[in-house]
């Protein structure tokens, strides 16, 4: 078909969390703009396992921009070259034919590589465990209809709800830090009064947890923020910070 | 570093005020009354060693935290491009800092280790006002004082918002405003500081 692109792939290699890794170059030929980036990488490990190499292994699930599943970073940026998207929402016609695609796992202590692009993000679920739920039985439907809640408050408690863990705002960051997806499992239950009662233990908790497992440190670039594909804000992050001091002068814990 | 950062940031402003009193191009007078107040105020005295705990806290924290993020990601990206994400001075924050302490030994050692460890003020045979013109009459020096005045404006260009945010002073109604006075800041006081030396050479302050 005319449209179609040749392109070149640089993509990590790596067999194992122990092994030695190294960038892997790969033809893709014939390759259709309207495919998405997955799909692509899709018909490369087609031709690997007609070939009988072993297909390049990449986290994907819902293929829809809604579980954080798909990572990968693209030319130097997670997710690919365009804003407020997972990879799985970019499409080839975000490349020219005959472009050259460096592919790398997201790259963290916190987040080791599994095998090649696909990384352990389950020190983000052991973030969660220390403290992102409420302990209270919040009811059912009605009961949630029944708490007045302002409308200001509700909204940027949905906004900071939308973060799907993906990690791109670590794998962004130039100290791999995890603020702002802390902040935003931190805010989305600080900004609700069923999230009251261990607000300040939550916090105090769940940033404890973020340093033990070795993420690095907030330095304010804002890089997490621009690569976020669901727009989670820094002010979440000012949010945290507000309640982590609070935490540590006022609270019991 | 917020709250180091801002302290350090109103002793600049300190700073500043007085050292502009050298534009006043009164022979220096209004600038040696005020250098004076300064060195016998005994509140100015112990501030003094504040500002000194403040800037090796502030740069002790600097040291601590980049460690920890070197290893927070011990393996680089092959391809990377941090420039679609983030400003280049907001990443280079380390290196900036590293500009001004180099700046700021030399900066010692031409009027604070002068005026402190020697008699030549105290006494009354040198003037503060005489100390600059000597030095700033070397254009070596006045190059590495604007030169570090670059270096001091993009390091606040980042450095006064961010530690805003760092702090959880932000709010809708002010995060505009913070904004605004970060950029005047970071344009204004190294510009001040950097006309002096570049008058003084230039023969403008008699």
């Amino acid at each position: 078909m005319s449209g179609n692109m040749n392109l070149t792939l640089k993509v990590w290699r790596q067999k194992n969390k122990n092994a030695e890794g190294k960038l892997v170059n790969y033809q893709v030929k014939d390759i259709s703009p309207d495919m998405s980036f997955l799909e692509m990488i899709d018909v490369l490990n087609e031709q690997l396992i007609v070939k009988g190499d072993e297909p390049i292994a990449f986290d994907h699930d819902c293929r829809e921009g809604i579980c954080g599943m798909c990572s990968l970073y693209i030319n130097g940026r997670p997710h690919g070259p365009k804003d407020r998207i997972t990879t799985c929402q970019l499409h080839m016609r975000s490349f020219e034919d005959g472009q050259t695609i460096t592919i790398e796992p997201w790259r963290a202590a916190s987040f080791p590589i599994v095998k090649d692009l696909v990384v352990d993000r389950s020190a983000f679920d052991r973030i969660i465990a220390s403290g992102g739920y409420v302990s209270v039985n919040t009811g059912n439907a009605q009961d949630a209809n029944s708490l007045p809640i302002g409308k200001e408050d509700a909204d940027l408690s949905f906004a900071a709800a939308a973060c799907i863990g993906c990690g791109a705002c670590v794998a962004a960051c130039k100290n791999a830090s995890a603020m702002l997806f802390v902040s935003a499992k931190v805010s989305q239950l600080a900004l609700l009064p069923q999230g009251q009662p261990e607000r300040y233990l939550r916090v105090h908790n769940m940033v404890a947890k973020m340093d033990e497992e070795g993420f690095g440190n907030c330095t304010n670039t804002g890089a997490c923020e621009a690569e976020c594909p669901k727009g989670i804000s820094l002010s979440n992050i000012a949010r945290l910070n507000r309640d982590f001091f609070v935490a540590g002068i006022a609270s019991d814990n | 570093m917020g709250i180091t950062g801002l302290f350090l940031i109103s002793f600049l402003m300190v700073h500043c005020f007085l050292n502009s009193l050298i534009f006043i191009n009164d022979g220096g007078e209004t600038f040696n009354l005020g250098a004076e107040f300064m060195a016998k105020n005994w509140v100015i005295r112990a501030m003094e060693i504040v500002l000194f705990g403040g800037l090796l806290w502030h740069i002790i924290q600097a040291a601590v935290l980049t460690r920890e993020n070197k290893k927070a990601r011990p393996v680089a990206y092959a391809a990377s491009n941090p420039s679609a994400n983030s400003k280049w001075y907001s990443r280079s924050m380390g290196l900036l800092g590293t500009i001004l302490l180099i700046f700021l030994i030399i900066h010692l050692r031409h009027f604070w280790v002068v005026s402190r460890f020697t008699d030549e003020i105290t006494s009354g045979k040198e003037t503060l006002f005489n100390e600059m013109k000597e030095v700033f009459s070397q254009l070596w020096v006045v190059i590495l004082y604007c030169l570090a005045m670059v270096s001091l404006g993009y390091h606040l260009l980042h450095g006064f918002k961010s530690a805003f945010q760092t702090l959880g002073w932000n709010h809708v109604k002010y995060n505009s405003m913070i904004e605004k006075i970060g950029v005047i800041i970071s344009i204004v006081l190294p510009v001040l500081f950097a006309a002096m030396p570049i008058a003084i050479y230039m023969g403008l302050i008699k």
